[in-house]
C-alpha cells in the first residue's frame, strides 16, 4: 500500500455538541489532521444512512458521525435513534462487502475539543491503514462487467 | 438552479485564517467554480465594510446565493444572514463555510489547511443553489421567567427581573433561601458581615408582589421551548400548613427530638426533628424532617409535643408532595456549589483527626450566630493557641480538581484576619501554593495581614498528623510542608488546622443539566454558551446561568453574573414574541403512506397522525428540528427545511469533488 495515500473522510457533526467540540479544538489551537470536512446537522439523529453511502460513493474513504452524549441530546432522545440505527448500518455495509472501522460513531460533547481532535487523528490513521477505498470505482467496474 | 449568481468572500480575519491558509490561491481557485459569480477576499468580513461588500454584490451584481468562509457559523452566521437581509437577499440563502475553527487553527501545514479550506468551500458553492428561501417562525413568549435556586445569585437575578415588572417564580430545594452567603460569617475583602448584607434582599424577594417563592421544592420536568417552557415542580411536603405557620418556633422547642446534625451549622450544631433553619429564615416557617420526626419514621410519638405547641393548628403529618406546573418564557439557573469532600483527601485527616476542620465549619465557628456564638474553639472548649490554614484542598490538584476555586485564597485570609480579631494571642500559619488576590481591594487586603502578624509559608501542606516526634507536638496536630521559599521541610504543630476548601459541581448538576437541555464542561459545572461573550447562557434559547454553578466565583461575581443572566432573560420575555429558526420538518401528504413510523420516534410529539387522510402531519409550533423523522422514513418523505437531503448530498459531493 502506498504511504502517501491520504484519507478522504466526510464528518457529520451535531450541531449542538460535536460541531461545538470541534469549535473548541480550534480556539484552543488543537493541531490533528486535515483529512475530514466536517457536514454540520442539527441531531446526529438527522443522519440518513443514505448520507453515509453517498458519501462513500463519492469517494470518501471513511465516515465519522459524532453527535451528543447518550442524556445529553438537544432534542432529548436523537442520538439514541443514532446509536439503534447505526449496528444496523453498519450490518449493512458489511453487507456491501465494506470492511469493518470505515466509518465510526463518537459521542463528543461541546466541552470536548480534546477529544475531537484525538478522534480525528486516530481515525485518519485507522483509514490510512485500510487504505483506499474508491467504492464508486469498483462499482463501475461490477457494472462493465454485467454488462 | 443553473443561473444561480454565487458570491464567495473569503476573510482572512487578520492572520487568524491567512496566517495559515493561502488565501489568494483559495479566492482565484473559487472564482472559477460553478455558478460562482464573484469570489473576494477580505481583512475582517465581519467588520461594517466587509458586511458592506455583500449588500453592494448584492444589489449591484445581482447576486442571489451568498457563501463566507470565515469563523464559525456560532459565532458570526446571525451577523451575515442579517448583512444579507440588508441587501435585499432572504438570509437563509447565505451559508458560511468554518475554516478558521475547523481548518486554519487546527491545521499544522499550510499548504495542508489551504487545501481543506478548498474542500469546505467548495461544500457549501454546491450546497447553496438547492437553499430555499425560509421565514423565521414567530411565536408568542411568555413573560414570566423561573430562577432555580435561590442564593445570592438567584436571589439577585430573581430581584433585578421582578423590579422589571416581571412576574418571577423562584424555585429553591432547601426549606429556606439564602443558599451558602446565608451561613458565612464575614465577607471579604470589606468584612460586611454576610447576613446582614443578604437577609434584607432575602426579605425584599419573600415579599415582592411579582414573585412567587416555592422554597422546599425541586423542579422535575422541564419541556417546550425560549417563550414557552413548561416546568414541573415538585412542592415537598413540610408536614406543616404553611399558610397557619407564623414561624414563631413554638413547635423546635417543644420536640421531642432535639439532637438532629444542623445543616445549616454543617453538624456542628444540632436543630429539632421540626425546624427553621435560621433565625432569619425566608420563608419564615417550619419543617419536619421526616427521616428524623418518631411520627413521620416510626409511626408514633408519645407526646406529639408540637401539636399542642402549635397555636394556629399548623401541623399536619398526613400532607403529601405536591405537583405544581408552571409556564415560563425563560429559566435562570443558579443553582450554586457544593464544597468539596474533605474527606476525600485523606492525608489531612479530616472526619480522623477531632480538630481538622473544613472552611465552611470555620465560618460557623466564628459566626455570632453558630454553634459557639461565634467563639473560635477546639472541641474540646478551649481556644487554639495556634492554627494553621491549608489553602487549595481538592484544588488544583490533578487528584481532584485541577481548576483553581478562585475563592480559597481570600476566605482564607479572611479567616486569618477573624482569628486574629477574636484571639490576637494565637499564631496563624497560611500555607499556600500561590496568593491569588485578584479582585477589588484584594491585594490590599493581602498586604494588611501581612502586617497583622500572620505567618505565610509558600508550600502545599503534605500530611497533617497526631504523631509526636518532639515534645512541643504532644498533643497537637503536626502540619508537615515544604516551605519552597527557604527550601525546608517543616513540622508545624498547630491546635486547630482549617482546610480551605475547594468547590465543586453540585453532585447531581448532570442530571439537572440534563433535564434542562444543556450540558456540563469537563470540570462538570454548567457550560456556558460561549466562556468569553456569552458567560450567562446556555446552548439551550432562553436558559441563563448565575452564580457558582457555572464556576467558581466570589459574590461580586456571582452578582454581576446573575444581572447579566436577568438581562438576557429580559431581552426573550419583554418581547411579546420571538422569533425560531424555520428549520423544521414537513411531510407531503401526496408520498406519505402512513406507516407510522415517524409519529413514534419524534422526541417531541410534534408528529401526529391524521386518520381520516391516513397520512402524518408536522405540528409546526412543536417541532424542534432535530431530523429525526426524515432519517427514519423509508420513502424520504418527511423533510427538513434548510437540512434537505439534496443539500447534504450536494455538500457531500463538493467537500468530495477536489
Amino acid at each position: 500500500m502506498s504511504t502517501d495515500f491520504e484519507p478522504r473522510i466526510i464528518g457529520f457533526l451535531c450541531r449542538w455538541c460535536s460541531y461545538n467540540g470541534a469549535d473548541l479544538a480550534g480556539t484552543s489551537r488543537m493541531k490533528y489532521l486535515p483529512n475530514m470536512v466536517p457536514i454540520r446537522t442539527n441531531c446526529s439523529g438527522r443522519v440518513d444512512p443514505t448520507h453515509v453511502l453517498k458519501a462513500l460513493a463519492e469517494g470518501a474513504d471513511g465516515v465519522l458521525i459524532a453527535g451528543c452524549h447518550p442524556g445529553d441530546c438537544h432534542y432529548i432522545n436523537g442520538n439514541y435513534r443514532t446509536a439503534g440505527r447505526y449496528p444496523l448500518m453498519e450490518k449493512l455495509l458489511e453487507q456491501l462487502g465494506l470492511e469493518h472501522g470505515r466509518v465510526r460513531l463518537e459521542w463528543i460533547s461541546a466541552a470536548e475539543g480534546d477529544k475531537f481532535a484525538k478522534t480525528v487523528t486516530e481515525f485518519t490513521e485507522q483509514i490510512r491503514a485500510l487504505g483506499p477505498l474508491d467504492w464508486g470505482k469498483q462499482f463501475e467496474a461490477e457494472e462493465a462487467k454485467t454488462a | 438552479m443553473a443561473d444561480e449568481k454565487i458570491a464567495v468572500y473569503f476573510c482572512d480575519c487578520g492572520t487568524n485564517i491567512a496566517g495559515k491558509v493561502d488565501v489568494g490561491e483559495v479566492v482565484k481557485w473559487a472564482a472559477e467554480q460553478p455558478n460562482v459569480t464573484v469570489a473576494r477576499e477580505y481583512k475582517y468580513m465581519c467588520s461594517d465594510p466587509g458586511q458592506d461588500l455583500i449588500k453592494t454584490d448584492i444589489k449591484e451584481l445581482g447576486v442571489t446565493r451568498v457563501v463566507v468562509a470565515a469563523c464559525s457559523p456560532t459565532m458570526h452566521e446571525p451577523t451575515f444572514r442579517k448583512a444579507a437581509a440588508d441587501g435585499g437577499l432572504n438570509p437563509f440563502l447565505l451559508q458560511m463555510a468554518n475554516v478558521r475553527e475547523h481548518c486554519s487553527w487546527v491545521t499544522e501545514d499550510p499548504v495542508e489547511a489551504t487545501e481543506k479550506a478548498k474542500r469546505i468551500l467548495s461544500a457549501q458553492i454546491h450546497r447553496l443553489p438547492f437553499n430555499e428561501a425560509l421565514q423565521p417562525i414567530e411565536v408568542p413568549v411568555n413573560p414570566d421567567v423561573m430562577v432555580v435556586g435561590a442564593g445570592i445569585a438567584g436571589i439577585e437575578a430573581a430581584l433585578k427581573l421582578a423590579d422589571a415588572g416581571k412576574k418571577v417564580f423562584v424555585v429553591e430545594r432547601d426549606p429556606s433561601i439564602g443558599g451558602h452567603m446565608a451561613m458565612f460569617d464575614k465577607t471579604f475583602p470589606t468584612l460586611d458581615c454576610s447576613a446582614c448584607i443578604l437577609t434584607p434582599k432575602m426579605s425584599a424577594l419573600g415579599k415582592h408582589p411579582n414573585i412567587t417563592l416555592m422554597a422546599y421544592s425541586e423542579v422535575t420536568e422541564v419541556s417546550g421551548y425560549v417563550g414557552n417552557f413548561k416546568v414541573k415542580v415538585r412542592k415537598k411536603a413540610r408536614y406543616v400548613d404553611t399558610d397557619k405557620c407564623t414561624g414563631c418556633a413554638a413547635c423546635t422547642e417543644a420536640c421531642v427530638v432535639q439532637k438532629v446534625r444542623s445543616e445549616f451549622d454543617v453538624g456542628l450544631g444540632y436543630r429539632p426533628a421540626i425546624y427553621i433553619p435560621f433565625p432569619q429564615a425566608v420563608p419564615l416557617k417550619a419543617t419536619i424532617d421526616p427521616a428524623k420526626c418518631l411520627t413521620l419514621s416510626k409511626g408514633k410519638c408519645a407526646k406529639q409535643s408540637c401539636v399542642p405547641a402549635c397555636g394556629p393548628g399548623a401541623i399536619d403529618f398526613e400532607q403529601q408532595d405536591e405537583q405544581v406546573e408552571l409556564d415560563v418564557g425563560a429559566i435562570i439557573m443558579a443553582t450554586g456549589f457544593e464544597l468539596f469532600d474533605c474527606k476525600r483527601e485523606a492525608r489531612y485527616g479530616y472526619g480522623r483527626l477531632a480538630n481538622v476542620i473544613t472552611s465552611l465549619e470555620f465560618e460557623r465557628l466564628s459566626n455570632a450566630s453558630g454553634p459557639t456564638g461565634g467563639h473560635i474553639v477546639m472541641k474540646n472548649g478551649e481556644a487554639p493557641k495556634s492554627v494553621a490554614i491549608l489553602h487549595c484542598v481538592g484544588s488544583r490538584d490533578e487528584n481532584y480538581q485541577e481548576f483553581c476555586s478562585r475563592v480559597c485564597c481570600m476566605y482564607s485570609l479572611k479567616f486569618a484576619h477573624l482569628i486574629k480579631e477574636h484571639l490576637p494571642e494565637t499564631e496563624v500559619y497560611e500555607l499556600y501554593i500561590d496568593m491569588r488576590a485578584y479582585g477589588k481591594g484584594y491585594e490590599e487586603f493581602y498586604k494588611r495581614l501581612m502586617d497583622e502578624g500572620v505567618h505565610f509559608i509558600r508550600g502545599r501542606a503534605a500530611e497533617v498528623s497526631d504523631v509526636a516526634i518532639a515534645p512541643e507536638e504532644e498533643g497537637r496536630l503536626v502540619v508537615k510542608a515544604e516551605d519552597t521559599l527557604l527550601g525546608i521541610m517543616r513540622r508545624l504543630p498547630v491546635d486547630m488546622v482549617i482546610l480551605s476548601a475547594g468547590l465543586s459541581p453540585r453532585r447531581d448538576a448532570k442530571e439537572v443539566a440534563q433535564t434542562f437541555g444543556f450540558g456540563c464542561s469537563a470540570n462538570g459545572f454548567y457550560l456556558e454558551r460561549h466562556p468569553k461573550l456569552e458567560p450567562a447562557s446556555t446552548m439551550t434559547d432562553g436558559v441563563f446561568l448565575a452564580g457558582a454553578c457555572q464556576y467558581p466565583k466570589d459574590i461580586p461575581d456571582a452578582v454581576a453574573q446573575a444581572g447579566a443572566a436577568a438581562a438576557g432573560a429580559l431581552t426573550f420575555v419583554n418581547n411579546p414574541t420571538v422569533k425560531v429558526e424555520p428549520t423544521i420538518s414537513y411531510i407531503d401528504p401526496e408520498k406519505c403512506s402512513g406507516c407510522h413510523i415517524c409519529v413514534g420516534l419524534c422526541p417531541h410529539a410534534a408528529i401526529q397522525f391524521n386518520a381520516e387522510k391516513e397520512v402524518a402531519e408536522v405540528i409546526e409550533a412543536a417541532c424542534k428540528g432535530c431530523g429525526v423523522c426524515v432519517a427514519a422514513c423509508g420513502s424520504n418523505v418527511p423533510q427538513q427545511r434548510g437540512y434537505l437531503d439534496k443539500q447534504i448530498f450536494a455538500e457531500i459531493e463538493g467537500a468530495l469533488a477536489l
